[in-house]
């Protein structure tokens, strides 16, 4: 399965996707060294983020978020690209100055963790190679 | 986006990388915001210099962005650092963070950006003028230049205006565009309280931080973002403006608005329809509730937020001739305006008390958590952060009766 977005930070990517329903904030809701979700209540709490492709509908919080994707990509533990249905400054910049692929305007609710994806950031398109555990 | 020649070229890396990253970070944020264009912009203001807010990310990124060769094309300056570039170890700030901070500052430095350390840029040698096109980070500067002085700028984060320095242009969207600049809704004042003069509040700064407060939370609890049309106001002054700028820009994320016969764009719009009153009653509860962790003793006292103009700083010396304060008492200023109470020899008179100046720096981004219990201020948005930020209580008192708390 293919899905077209559009580009906001370019590159290529391929991983296992991890989905997420709720926004993400990377600063106070990631830990910059590790790349675990440590916000309490969010529905990805506890796990790693580091090497997937990480799926969520958009950025919230702190612009200091933008710097928090910087230092994960510096750890070794950042995501290996970004898919939002909409990405925000946060996100878009973080994404840049980490040198990470980013896409949005990508229908997400039709991707499931696990799932071994590949994002072509610089066409927007990101497939879906197979269906993940039902 | 539509790119000219000359911008296509610095996204194709032949600027050098540090520039080539600096307009994908703008032809991102123009896609986002369904940009058509870049426009030109002529000065810049970046936030994000302190180190407790930047940390070592912040800076590794800065580093990267100067030896990539990045170079500011426009008038670039920079907000509070974490500490007086100076007279740090006076304020107990540790060598470690003041190394730190040096490196971020010796980044800037290094592209060109000019140093002056403020969050009042437009009183320390960086003044647009009506209708130019800018790239400002600083939520109350941004308020300001907007508002007061008519400039056009969206509120820009530290990466993206740092971006608009190394290119000279931003996406041409939000504020830069005439159509987004009409009054949505209309805020008429009636309070007796500005109407009169304050012996307490000289240049009406605490009065009309109490009032941003009120107009910012209302604006914050209705949909969508709304620009915000005042009437009532009898005049204020620059200190007024800028301490209601900074109250609006915490409390609602208020970018521009109009203040009938005061703000240059406001004679050319009718007050819109939709209106909320606002009476005496309702700055009065902004006040009270900007005071209600009192009951603890101040240890700290702080003025300064936004920057102090030369004319603060003569009353505060005016205020403390003869005296000696026996609280930790902080004057935050750009380097510029303590050169010039130097030269007044206010400088004198306030060190002589036992206050302290804490240029290029303030008690928002000064890496000071937890360590008073209490602050006193006339400045709403500074009791936002220590409240948030610092984990101290506040107290919330008019310009004089803060100088007084400290003695």
């Amino acid at each position: 399965m293919k899905l077209e977005g559009r580009k906001i930070a370019g590159g290529n990517a391929r991983g296992e996707a991890l989905v997420a329903a709720m926004g993400v904030s990377f600063f106070g809701g990631v830990d910059p060294e590790t790349g675990v979700v440590v916000e309490r209540g969010h529905d990805l709490y506890g796990q790693s983020i580091a090497g997937r492709v990480l799926v969520f509908p958009t950025g919230k919080g702190s612009t200091v978020g933008s710097y928090t994707l910087y230092r994960l990509k510096q750890a070794g533990n950042a995501p290996a690209a970004i898919v939002n249905s909409d990405c925000e400054t946060i996100i878009a910049v973080g994404c840049i100055i980490a040198e990470i692929p980013c896409i949005d305007h990508i229908p997400i609710d039709q991707i499931q963790t696990g799932q071994c994806v590949s994002v072509d950031a610089d066409e927007g398109i990101l497939e879906v190679f197979n269906v993940g555990p039902t | 986006m539509e790119l000219t020649a000359e911008q296509q070229t610095m996204l194709d890396g032949r600027y050098g990388h540090a520039t080539q990253k600096a307009m994908q970070i703008l032809v991102a944020l123009g896609t986002i915001y369904n940009a058509q264009r870049m426009i030109p912009v002529s000065s810049v203001q970046i936030a994000g210099v302190s180190f407790d807010n930047l940390g070592v990310a912040g800076l590794q990124f800065l580093t990267e962005m100067a030896q990539g060769g990045g170079k500011a094309r426009v008038l670039t300056t920079l907000n509070p650092a974490g500490m007086d570039l100076e007279n740090w170890s006076a304020l107990g700030i540790s060598p470690e963070f003041a190394r730190d901070q040096q490196r971020v500052i010796e980044a800037f430095a290094s592209m060109g950006v000019v140093t002056t350390c403020t969050c009042t840029p437009y009183l320390a040698g960086n003044l647009p003028h009506y209708g130019e096109h800018i790239a400002w980070a600083e939520s109350s500067a941004v308020c300001y230049a907007n508002s007061v002085i008519g400039a056009r700028t969206n509120r820009e984060g530290g990466p993206s205006a740092l971006a608009a320095a190394l290119t000279g242009c931003t996406p041409a969207y939000g504020m830069h565009l005439e159509g987004e600049r009409l009054p949505t809704i209309t805020f008429s004042v009636d309070a007796d309280i500005l109407m009169q003069p304050d012996q307490h509040d000289p240049h009406r700064t605490h009065v009309f931080g109490a009032l941003g407060k009120w107009i910012g939370e209302k604006l914050e609890s209705l949909p969508g973002r709304r620009v915000p049309f005042i009437r009532g106001i009898p005049g204020a002054s620059l200190e007024a403006l800028k301490s209601f700028c900074a109250s609006l820009a915490t409390y609602g994320g208020v970018a521009l608005f109009h203040m009938q016969d005061v703000t240059p764009e406001a004679a050319q719009y009718a007050p819109p329809a939709d209106t909320i009153e606002i009476t005496q009653a309702e700055i009065e509860a902004a006040t009270g509730s900007l005071n209600d962790r009192a009951g603890t003793n101040v240890d700290f006292v702080s003025l300064g937020c936004p920057h102090l103009s030369i004319r603060e700083i003569a009353r505060i010396a005016e205020l403390l001739a003869g005296k000696q304060v026996r609280k930790e008492f902080w004057i935050t200023t750009a380097r510029p305006t303590k050169q010039i109470a130097d030269q007044m020899g206010y400088t004198q008179i306030i060190e002589a008390s036992g206050a302290k100046f804490a240029v290029d720096t303030c008690c928002v981004v000064a890496p000071i958590k937890g360590r008073f219990t209490a602050m006193a201020t006339d400045s709403a948005k500074a009791c936002y952060y220590a409240y948030a930020k610092n984990k101290f209580k506040t107290v919330f008192m008019p310009f004089d009766q803060v100088v007084l708390e400290a003695l």
